[in-house]
């Protein structure tokens, strides 16, 4: 068993080996001239105001949570769509069920007024 | 399920009905639901009595509590011979007797209280009898002394009351911590609590002895004794006796129900059920019938001089137990339960009239006070008379035919102590009849001793007491008639009945006597009764100055009498007083403040002073209870890997 | 290939259950009584226990399997939530916390148990355990205005997510190890290819303990347990001590005989120090409590020592005696509760040991209550919680472990001081100050129900411990 994942180690160490490789490398070749200006956080061309570990609003969780419920979707949706023609009947009500649950949660989501920001 | 199984939980229910909805809802009506419960249960058991006297035996499990290998609890009734006998005992004289307590309990703050506790009471008694398995057996057999503790002390606010309920529960300690010990050396030995293989086993364990610091113990007598302490407890005999006529602080129902007809009989009761076992031990026959004959005599000499109506038939109660134990320890145990039967029937009646009589007098118990009462109450004063009668032995009626049953058993028997406590029995038939007869004449013959309110509030009971009475009364003259002797039974073309009915349980030995010897024991039997009643109507009619003059010349048999032998004072003085002087200075002045304390004070605060240290492991610091997780697991695969 | 349609037979109750826990979240966005939803849940419990009766059977590929041990267990999971949602609403609006969610999330939960329950595959035992666990989390921080609460929520979310890992590093390796997560699959894969002594497997089998351990609050990975307890609404308190722990016996059960049925002698020196330890501490540190619900959690923590004995017996009668046990638990930890919830007024916690003082005189019939749940959960005859003691060390000492069972006696003889002190504070010592008790029919009908559960099986033991030994029958 193990020697048909023999490839999928051979990738790991090839990918591992690739990325530490170009750091190592960059650090060798390239030059190094720093001033004030390039140590600078890079924000749009605006000088950076205040700490840059900045406290801000959960609100930013719960968008972030809803989007991850429906990012999860959406990866369900994919190879189901891809075989949709194939799996029947039992297959879609299923995939109805699903979504339909998920739209109860944005329904709920969205009553609780998660979406508004203030 | 069979619907004998009803019979024990039909009053069961009614408890149940009366403690839950009696203070608020059923008040003055409680008593329809215990009234209606246990008559349900009469019917039940005459039914039963149908069925067993068809010659069906039913022995069947209700319910199987706990099993766990060869011990098993359950709930299993055995309706035989026996126990349908003590059922409708039971039965009967409690439907009679609650009734009764309607007109009795009357107005009473507790009357709901009072019909409740007598349900349980008859549920505990019905259980009592009807088990199949001794832990059942023990169990009734708590449950009812709980209830008469309960009811004796009734009237908690009367101190003398709440200390016979507690004289009444130590002196029981006693004899249940042998009786305990009893079952638990049943348990070991037959590895059972049943009776069915218990008695079937004893036979083959007849001679098995077991060696105890050096000396063999006989195996079956260690066990009878120690189911006789209970029954020595229970059934009131010497030396625990002494609760026994304490218990009439009770309500005078109670005394009727539980002191004379039922409970107190349970001692007799589990010596007939164990009979397989007692027949073993001849040592334990002889116990069992010197202790019965010593405290029939015992109780009755007492009898003699008591002025306390209730006490004397208290006392005469004591004498009663006696006589049925004198009969079992002779190995005639269906004239010792055929004596239960009828004795059931004729004290309680006594004590039904004695109520009826307090009922009257207002309370007033002193029978020097009384006199004349029958021209106020006649019918309570002829149910009164017959049931002396009955208790006299004068032929025809109840207590004849089973008091001459066991004397000639005893006289005719194959016991070694046979004719000795034939002697006896024959004595105390004599005192019996003298303080019974002493009792009805001072109490409704002579003149009136009260003060005038009492004799002007003179009545007789209401219909509801004075129904029961008469019932009774039926009981007291005709229980008897089932078990006539074959002396008198060929001439007049009946049977024993009993005795023949109760053979296949109890055995029947044959007397070993001629027709002609025990035609001589019955007219003895007779003559003393007739001797007693004579020398009571000679000294308490005739010459009534008679017994204060006797009193005086034999002041100190009499006050040995009346102080009942002192036996109270002597137990204060051995055992009460040096039990108190040793609580109060070694347990605790040394054992309490010392041993105790340290054990009882000492483990747990230790363990406290490790628990609060130990507490502070729970920091509430999450990182803390991450890292003692962590390093559980941790040591789990350590020691896994590392075994 | 057109995929198959299952049989939907042996998942029908929780089929139903997903729909009602649904339609109560959209409920509660429209009905203003939230009392109403809890009545709804009620009757849906009834709907469910019916389909549960008629459910048995294999489903999902096998991964789904719906038998007597499962029903058993699910009968458990339906008494907690009908009694927690019988005991819960009075307590919401006193602490004003009186939302709908709360009735949606705790049939979320309860079918995470039920899944549980059914699992017979290691990725169902996985998911419905998430899905109990993230539905308790919630519930416990469910006072969002008390710091204890969140407290409570916080603590116990981030020592689950520790256990959840662990609980999918011993699947991967026992994957890694056999190339299967279906319980059956691995005892076959065991047996067949002698991996007794295999230290992939013993560390995963550790793994399994620890996560299930946690569940069950079992010592060392009990730390979550009191502070959740006690911070948590206190019917989610009850709910939390007896659900989760359920659940937990029913997974290591099944996992444990099931899947390493072959290993027992390994696992079970495992389990026997996790057991006598959870038992030492469980009734040591409940001594020096004096909140009350802290107490009920370190006797929790007990309960799950003394039934822990089943699972390491692992003979038929060692588990239905578990089975039994909890079952009575269920009755006597949410009674205690509901006398606990009854303290609790508006303004005055009702927490402290010492409020207990004199409840006998202010309150006889709860506190008479009490002490029957007391005594039931010392082990005092004829109360069922001594019935449930007495069959688990009797089948401990059967299957050879006596000295555990000594060790348990002891302890549970220390049990009896501690609660036999709320007994004595309550009938001994004189009221301090009159307590309101914040009754409800509701938890009038939670507690004649659990008193009556208590005393009956402790009277009538032979027909829960009958259903218990026909439900370990099925494996």
């Amino acid at each position: 068993m193990p020697s048909e994942y023999l490839g999928v180690l051979i990738f790991l160490m090839v990918a591992t080996a690739f990325s530490i490789g170009a750091l190592v490398l960059g650090e060798f070749f390239r030059l190094r001239r720093p001033y004030a200006e390039k140590l600078m956080p890079y924000e749009s061309g605006n000088i950076p105001v205040g700490e840059p570990h900045m406290r801000f609003s959960v609100k930013f969780y719960i968008i972030a949570m809803l989007f991850v419920v429906f990012d999860v979707e959406a990866v369900f949706l994919y190879p189901w769509a891809v075989v949709f023609d194939k799996i029947g009947l039992y297959a879609f009500v299923e995939m109805v069920i699903f979504i339909v649950i998920l739209f109860v949660g944005y329904i709920y989501a969205w009553r609780k007024e998660a979406f508004v920001w203030d | 399920m069979n619907s004998y199984a009803l019979i024990p939980f039909l009053p069961l229910a009614a408890f149940v009905i009366n403690i839950l909805f009696g203070r608020k809802y059923l008040k003055e009506n409680a008593h329809w639901v215990s009234i209606l419960a246990v008559a349900g249960s009469w019917v039940l058991a005459v039914m039963a009595l149908v069925d067993v006297l068809g010659g069906n035996t039913i022995n069947f499990d209700l319910y199987t509590w706990m099993l766990s290998g060869g011990f098993k609890v359950s709930v299993g009734f055995l309706i035989d011979q026996l126990t349908v006998v003590m059922l409708i005992v039971v039965t009967t004289c409690s439907t009679l007797i609650h009734i009764y307590s309607v007109g009795y309990m009357h107005g009473d703050s507790g009357y709901y209280r009072f019909f409740a506790y007598l349900s349980l009471f008859t549920f505990s008694m019905l259980m009592l009898v009807m088990a199949n398995n001794f832990l059942q057996l023990y169990f009734g057999w708590e449950g009812v002394g709980l209830c008469s503790y309960f009811l004796i002390g009734y009237y908690f606010n009367k101190k003398s009351a709440s200390d016979a309920g507690k004289k009444a529960f130590i002196v029981n300690r006693f004899g249940d911590f042998g009786f305990g010990l009893g079952i638990f050396v049943v348990f070991l030995t037959f590895g059972t609590v049943y009776y069915e293989p218990v008695f079937s086993q004893a036979g083959g364990l007849a001679e098995a002895t077991f060696n105890f610091l050096g000396y063999d113990v006989h195996l079956m007598t260690l066990i009878a004794l120690l189911l006789f302490c209970g029954s020595v407890g229970k059934s009131a005999q010497i030396p625990l006796h002494v609760w026994l006529p304490d218990a009439m602080e009770g309500p005078t129902p109670v005394s009727a129900l539980i002191h004379a007809a039922t409970m107190v009989t349970a001692g007799v009761f589990l010596v007939a059920r164990c009979s397989p076992i007692f027949s073993l031990s001849e040592t334990a026959l002889m116990v069992v019938a010197l202790t019965g004959a010593i405290t029939s005599l015992f109780a009755a000499t007492i009898g003699l001089v008591q002025n306390d109506l209730k006490r004397i038939i208290a006392y005469s109660t004591v004498s009663q137990l006696g006589y049925m134990f004198l009969a079992c320890g002779v190995g005639a145990y269906t004239a010792g339960i055929f004596h239960l039967y009828t004795h059931a029937f004729f004290k309680a009646l006594l004590f039904l009239c004695a109520g009826s009589v307090m009922h009257a007098m207002g309370g007033e118990l002193d029978i020097q006070k009384m006199g004349n009462l029958k021209k106020y109450m006649p019918v309570t004063y002829m149910t009164m008379l017959i049931a002396s009668f009955s208790i006299s032995g004068i032929p025809g009626l109840a207590g004849f035919f089973s008091k001459d049953e066991i004397l000639w058993m005893a006289y005719a028997g194959e016991s070694p102590v046979g004719k000795f406590v034939w002697a006896i029995g024959t004595l105390v038939a004599f005192l019996t009849a003298f303080y019974s007869f002493r009792l009805i004449f001072l109490t409704f013959h002579g003149k009136f001793r009260g003060t005038h309110d009492q004799e002007h509030h003179l009545h007789e009971s209401p219909k509801s007491m004075t129904i029961p009475l008469m019932l009774l009364c039926v009981g007291a003259v005709a229980a008897g008639w089932v078990g006539i002797p074959a002396l008198i039974g060929e001439k007049i073309g009946v049977h024993n009945y009993i005795a023949e009915f109760m053979k296949p349980v109890l055995g029947h030995p044959e007397g070993h006597g001629t027709h002609a010897e025990e035609m001589v024991v019955m007219l003895i039997s007779i003559a003393v009764g007739l001797a007693g009643i004579g020398l009571a109507y000679f000294m308490y009619i005739l010459r009534p100055e008679l017994p204060a003059r006797l009193a005086q010349q034999l002041s100190a048999v009499y006050r040995v009498l009346f102080n009942k032998y002192y036996v109270d004072e002597l137990y204060s003085f051995i055992i009460v007083r040096p039990a108190i002087w040793i609580a109060k200075n070694v347990l605790i002045g040394i054992t309490d403040a010392r041993i105790i304390e340290a054990v009882v004070n000492g483990v747990p605060s230790a363990i406290a002073a490790f628990s609060s240290g130990l507490r502070k492991i729970q920091t509430g610091l999450m990182q803390h209870y991450a890292t003692i997780m962590a390093t559980g697991i941790l040591i789990i695969v350590a020691i896994m890997l590392l075994r | 290939m057109p995929i198959a349609m299952p049989n939907l037979i042996p998942v029908m109750p929780e089929l139903v259950m997903t729909g009602v826990a649904i339609i109560l979240l959209m409920a509660e966005l429209v009905i203003k009584r939230k009392e109403t939803l809890g009545f709804l849940s009620l009757i849906s419990v009834g709907l469910i226990s019916y389909l549960l009766l008629g459910s048995a059977g294999t489903t999902f590929g096998g991964m789904f399997v719906s038998d007597g041990y499962s029903t058993f267990f699910k009968l458990i999971f339906m008494a907690n939530l009908v009694l927690t949602v019988l005991i819960s609403p009075k307590y919401l609006q006193t602490m004003r916390i009186n939302f709908g969610e709360y009735y949606a999330l705790t049939l979320f939960a309860t079918l995470g148990m039920m899944l549980m329950a059914s699992a017979a595959d290691i990725i169902v035992l996985y998911l419905g355990l998430e899905l109990m666990a993230l539905s308790t989390y919630v519930l416990a921080g469910f006072i969002r205005y008390d710091m204890k609460s969140n407290e409570a929520a916080i603590k116990y979310l981030l020592l689950g997510a520790f256990a959840s890992a662990i609980l999918l590093y011993g699947t991967s390796l026992i994957y890694g190890l056999t190339g299967t997560t279906n319980l059956r699959d691995i005892a076959v894969y065991i047996t067949h290819n002698g991996l007794a002594k295999n230290p992939l497997l013993m560390v995963s089998m550790i793994f399994f303990a620890v996560a299930f351990s946690f569940k069950i609050a079992a010592v060392p990975f009990h730390m979550w347990a009191p502070d959740a307890y006690e911070g948590a609404p206190t019917p989610i308190t009850a709910f939390m001590s007896v659900g989760p722990k359920a659940a937990g016996f029913a997974v290591l059960g099944r996992v444990f005989l099931v899947a390493f049925g072959s290993v027992k002698t390994d696992w079970s020196v495992i389990l026997i120090p996790i057991a006598v330890l959870t038992m030492a501490i469980g009734n040591i540190l409940a001594l020096s409590q004096t909140n009350i619900k802290r107490m009920l959690a370190y006797s929790s923590i007990a309960h799950a020592g003394y039934m822990l004995l089943g699972i390491i017996a692992g003979t038929p009668a060692g588990i239905s005696s578990v089975l039994n046990y909890m079952f009575i638990y269920a009755f006597m930890n949410i009674g205690a509760f509901a006398i606990v919830i009854m303290l609790r007024t508006e303004g005055f916690a009702g927490e402290d040991i010492s409020d207990y003082e004199g409840l006998g005189k202010t309150h006889p019939t709860a506190a008479a209550l009490m002490l029957v749940f007391m005594f039931s959960l010392t082990g005092i005859p004829p109360m069922a919680g001594f019935m449930g003691k007495f069959y688990l060390f009797m089948s401990a000492i059967n299957a050879g472990y006596t000295w555990i069972v000594i060790v348990a006696v002891l302890f549970s003889a220390i049990s009896a001081y501690f609660y036999l002190r709320i007994v004595m504070l309550m009938y001994m010592k004189e009221p301090k100050e009159v307590i309101q008790l914040n009754t409800s029919p509701g938890i009038g009908l939670a507690l004649a129900v659990t008193v009556s559960a208590v005393i009956l099986i402790g009277i009538l033991p032979a027909k829960v411990l009958a259903l218990a030994q026909q439900a370990v029958t099925s494996f």
